[in-house]
Order: structure tokens, then sequence, then C-alpha cells
């Protein structure tokens, strides 16, 4: 059961493996120097350094660096969310959950997409006809700057810490096994390219490293797909026939294995994952990129017909991967499990079916996958630093622009040494609970604030203040004791908060506590704070008096 | 932008449609995705057995499967309805509202 247990946050990351005991574990084998995976992932760093080279030219005011000046298309947004958004947790992580037990895994990817649909009907134009280059432009719009920019940045910040923490970890660990090379320098290199990336072509540079991942990303799961319906005549009936006969869940891949058994659970991840994509500060930056609420609508389109569909693709292979290496050899080692745990299935199947140099393209597409997801992390943690803590906060917007953009420079270098170090420090740590505590407290510290502000009149900075931080400490003791830290981690017996997802609970006291603490504000802040929200109201709908477009790109 | 601006807007009957409308569109829609998806996660929390049933006697496709696509299809195609309602109707209330208003 304790495999169960950690599921969720094992997906989530993706790269420790489904099962605990057959992890990517701290003692992984490096394998040897895999030279076709090396040369494409040179020539996609080469693009990219390109790209920066060319991106930094044109980043000249902070709306270049924050939001590539307003410029991207809705179509070119959609895919730099889906590559956002597609970690490579989502292709390694659910295809190696389909492998490990079929249908399962789908019930996971349905949970990732289901909050897209709500981004869009909800929150995407309000967010872009108020907001410049963070949410908490948003959250803070009527509100007392100062501490509704610090909370919101510290919310941001423990996302991307957290966040990041994860994906290095998983970073280090993936090029160790696919390219061979030694976990420190794996993680060295990630976090170099990320602050190039970032520092000098800001939005612009992190944007197009993400549209030319999600595109290559796409097309190799593509491929895969097609090369394994292809093998079974293009009949799906054969491809799970054969599936069943291999496996050793037989027919039970085919239907829900009991992951989602107990209804708390399955709620409470719900709410995490719809209300946390809706409160992931790297996710929600995107909607600034675009002219307008009409490309912020459609970017959310795209995004979520290419997620979905990538979906789709990674059920496929993962079925494929049953079918074409479970009983190969080749992939398995001596006690009869896949080389390197489930979550190599993908990688593994792109060798059966398109040989080593396929593999070299798919392992390079991870590693650039991976570099995508870090770049936009460590953009919107540099942007709550400089843009909410240094140019709000610290300097009330008196701040030039050139100084406000040296100082996101200098976080974002600070960001990227911070996570080398606790990517190198944390390497024989379970981090797999840090994603799934970064969607828990997108959930219950951003997510409430952003939502209410754009939606009540009544919202006070009290209620804001109160709700945000019970939202924020609820979430982060829950998890504490919950069973995955306090069982797994700490190795107490049992886990005095009984369920994995505290978000049910942590959302709930949040919007609680900001109700109560806002309208019992008697304040004569309060009173303002709530006529302001017509002339609020009127722009979200409206669009008028919204920042526009500054440069197309 | 001046607060006569917003005077003007908000004196417009049209903006009250406009928002009404919306209004409706969205969390009509939204009330379908929630609806959707929890009743999907409760299926499979209290009838996994219903969804292990073949689709045509003989067939190893599961009920399950195609459900499970068909909510990821109806999430995307309810962005595309929304996104074509706002892109026709929303926006040309939006547009007479702000031609309506300039000062």
């Amino acid at each position: 059961m304790r495999a169960r247990q950690s599921l969720l946050f094992c997906l989530l990351l993706g790269l420790t493996s489904v099962a605990g005991a057959e992890a990517i574990t701290a003692d992984v084998q490096k394998q040897p120097l895999n030279l076709p995976a090396v040369m494409m992932f040179l020539l996609f760093v080469a693009a990219t350094l390109m790209i920066t080279y060319w991106a930094a030219k044109r980043t000249r005011s902070t709306a270049d660096y924050y939001a590539a000046g307003g410029g991207i298309t809705g179509l070119q947004n959609g895919l730099a969310i889906a590559g956002d958004y597609m970690s490579a947790a989502s292709f390694l992580g659910i295809s190696g959950l389909v492998f490990l037990s079929g249908y399962d895994g789908l019930i996971y990817s349905i949970g990732f997409l289901i909050g897209w649909p709500l981004i869009l009907f909800l929150i995407a134009e309000r967010l872009r006809n108020l907001g410049r280059y963070t949410f908490a432009d948003v959250a803070s719009y009527r509100l007392a700057q100062l501490p509704i920019r610090t909370l919101s940045a510290f919310g941001a910040l423990a996302v991307v810490a957290l966040y990041l923490i994860a994906q290095m970890v998983g970073a280090g660990k993936l090029i160790q096994i696919l390219f061979g090379l030694p976990y420190e320098f794996a993680v060295v290199i990630v976090g170099v390219l990320m602050m190039l990336y970032v520092t000098f072509g800001g939005m612009i540079a992190t944007t197009w490293v993400q549209i030319i991942k999600a595109v290559l990303l796409l097309s190799g799961a593509t491929f895969i797909a097609l090369m394994v319906l292809s093998h079974v005549n293009f009949d799906l009936e054969q491809l799970f026939r054969q599936a069943i006969a291999v496996h050793d869940k037989g027919e039970a891949i085919m239907a829900p294995g009991g992951l989602v058994s107990d209804p708390v659970s399955a709620i409470s991840l719900g709410v995490a994952l719809i209300f946390g994509t809706a409160g992931l500060p790297h996710i929600l930056m995107r909607f600034f990129t675009v002219a307008d609420a009409k490309q912020a609508r459609r970017s959310v389109f795209f995004a979520t017909g290419f997620i979905g569909y990538f979906y789709m693709l990674t059920f496929i292979i993962g079925f494929g991967a049953i079918v074409l290496i479970s009983t190969n050899p080749d992939f398995l080692n001596a006690d009869g499990r896949l080389i390197g745990g489930n979550n190599m299935a993908a990688i593994h199947l792109s060798q059966a079916v398109g040989g080593d140099i396929f593999l070299g393209f798919i392992s390079a597409v991870a590693f650039a996958t991976i570099l995508a997801v870090v770049s936009g992390l460590t953009l919107a943690g540099a942007s709550a630093i400089s843009h909410d803590l240094y140019a709000s906060v610290i300097k009330k917007g008196e701040a030039s622009s050139d100084k406000e953009i040296r100082v996101s420079r200098i976080a974002t270098i600070v960001l990227g040494i911070v996570a080398i170090v606790l990517g190198i420090l944390f390497e024989k740590q379970n981090v797999a609970f840090m994603v799934g505590l970064a969607f828990a407290i997108a959930a219950s510290a951003n997510f409430p604030i952003l939502i209410l502000s754009m939606y009540w009149a009544k919202l006070t900075t009290r209620g804001a203040l109160v709700g945000g931080f019970a939202g924020l400490a609820t979430a982060i003791v829950l998890v504490i004791l919950g069973p995955i830290v306090w069982v797994d981690i700490l190795g107490n017996a049992e886990a005095v908060f009984p369920y994995k997802y505290p978000a049910l609970f942590s959302v709930v006291t949040a919007f609680a506590l900001i109700w109560l603490f806002s309208v019992t504000d008697k304040s004569e802040r309060g009173s303002k704070e709530r006529a302001l929200f017509e002339h609020q109201f009127i722009r979200s709908q409206t669009g008028i008096g919204a920042h526009g477009a500054t440069d197309k790109h | 932008m001046s607060a006569d601006r917003y005077d003007k807007v908000k004196q417009n009957p049209k903006f009250h449609q406009l928002v009404a409308r919306r209004a409706r569109w969205a969390w009509g829609l939204a009330a379908v995705i929630l609806l959707m998806y929890f009743v999907f996660i409760l299926l499979i929390a209290f009838t996994p057995h219903w969804l292990a049933e073949p689709i045509v006697s003989g067939s190893v496709i599961t009920l399950g499967i195609p459900l499970g696509l068909l909510v990821i299809i109806v999430a995307f195609v309810l962005t595309g309805i929304y996104v074509h309602k706002a892109n026709t109707d929303f926006d040309r209330i939006n547009q007479q509202i702000i031609s309506e208003t300039e000062q």
C-alpha cells in the first residue's frame, strides 16, 4: 500500500518511479555515455542559446522582460503553456503509470487536464484585463499593496522553490540514466542553462524554449504512438488484447485499480489539481504575454487541446510499452523489472520502435522538457522578487525599469544557484512530496485570494491576509502530518492527519477565513477597498484601461 | 482611465447585458465540467465494476476507456464553445460598449 500512497507525488514528479521500491533512487546505475542523445541535446542547446541571443536584443523594457511585450499570439502561447505544463512528469510518469497499472494512468491525466477549462471560463480574461506581469498585480489590484504583494510573492516563491528542487533532483537522476553523465554535472548544466535563458532572454526566450520543447515533445510522442498503433494494424482492440495477455494484472489493467477508492481523498486530489493549476505562478504569468483577453482565451483553447491530445498519446504509449517492451529481455534487468524503473517505459519504447537515433531524440526531448519547465519557474520566482517585492513593496512603484530588470536578473542568478545547491543537497532525499505540496500551496494560498479578488466585492485586505496565510500554513502542516512525510519520510508509525492530499481541508480553511475576516472588517480601508470593486469589475469585463501589447515578437 | 468613462460604461445597458451573458456561459460551462469530473471520480470510487464492463460483449475494451476519453474530449470541446461564443457574441457587445463610451 505504501507504493500507492506516494503514487500521486511520484507521478507529479515523474522521475521517481511509481512503485517506491523500484524507484530511480540515489543508487541508480550510471549508464554508458549515450552519444546520439548528447548530440541531439547539444543541437537543442545551440538552437535555444541562439534564440536567447536574439531575444536578449529585443528585451529592452520590463514589459519585454516579464511579458515578452505582450506580443505572443494565442497559438504560440497555447503551445508555450503546454510546454510549461507538460513536464517530464507527465510524459514519463503517466506513461510509466499506464505501463504499471493500465487504466489508472488515464484517471490521473484527466485530473491534470480538467483545471484548464475552468481557468478559461473563470480566470483567463479577467486576469489578462487586470494584470500586467504577475498574478499579484491582480490580487493586489484594489487591496493594500504592501501586505498582499508580500503574501502573494511568498506564495509564489514557496511554489517555485518546491517545484524547482523536485525538478532539479529529477533532472539529475534522469540525465544520469539517459546520458551517462554524473548527477552533479547534470544539475549544474540544467541550472546554468536556465540562468542563461532567463537572465538574458527573459520571457521572450523562455516562451520560445517552451514552444520548441512542446513541438518536439508532441511530435516525438505522436511518432511513438503511431508506431505502436501500426504494430497492431491500428486496431485498439488488438493492442489491449495483447497487453492483457502479457501483463501480470491481466484484465485488471482495463479498469480502475483502486487508486481512487476513498471518496475524501479522491475529491481532495481533484481540488488540489484543479485549484492548484489555477494558482501556479509560472502558469498564470503566461497570460500576460498575449495582447488582450481574446488571445488569452485562445491560448487556453489551444493549450487544452495540446495537453488533452498529449495525455491520449501517453495512454497509447503506456499500453504500447506493455506489449512491446515488457517481454523483451533487452529492456529488463535480472529480476525481470524494467531497467531504470517503470518511468523509463516511454524511453525504452522509443528505442524499441525507432532505434538508437530515436532514443537519442526522445532523451534529448526529456532533457529539453525539464529545461523549459525550470526556466518558466525561475522567471516566475524572479518576477515575484523584482516586480512584487522590490519594485512594488520596497520602492513603492518608483523603481526605474532598468533597475527592476537588473534586480530580476540578479534574482534569477540567485535562484539558479540556490536550485543547483539544493538539487545537489537533496540528491539522496525523498523529494516526491514536494510537487504535491507545491500544488497544495498554490490551491490554498494563491488561488483563493486571486479568485475572490476578481469575483467578490466584499473582499478586504484583512480577510485576504488572514485567509491566505491560514491556507498556506494549513497546507504545509497537513502535508507534514500526513502519511507521506510523517510516516514515509520521518518514520513514524501512524500519520496524525490521515489523508495524503490536504487540499480539500486547506482550501476550505482559506476560503472560510477570507470570508469571515472580510465581512467583519469594519475598517475605513476595508470600505474603500469594497468601493473600488466597481471600477475593477468594469475593467475586468471590458478590458478598458488594460495594459496593451507593446511589441510583436 | 477617468472615473467618467467608467460611469458611462456602468450606465450603458449593453454592459449589463454583457455581464449577464458572460456569467451565464462561464458559470454554466464551469458547472458542467465540475459535475462531469466529480461524477467520473465518484464512479471510480463507488462503482469500479461498472466501468470494467466491456463496451460490447466479447470486447476487451471496457466502458471506462471511452468514458475517460470522452471526459478529455468534452473538456476540449467546451473550451472551444466558450471561445467561439466569446469571440463572436461577447466581443461584439464589448466593442459596442467601448465605442459608445469613447470620449
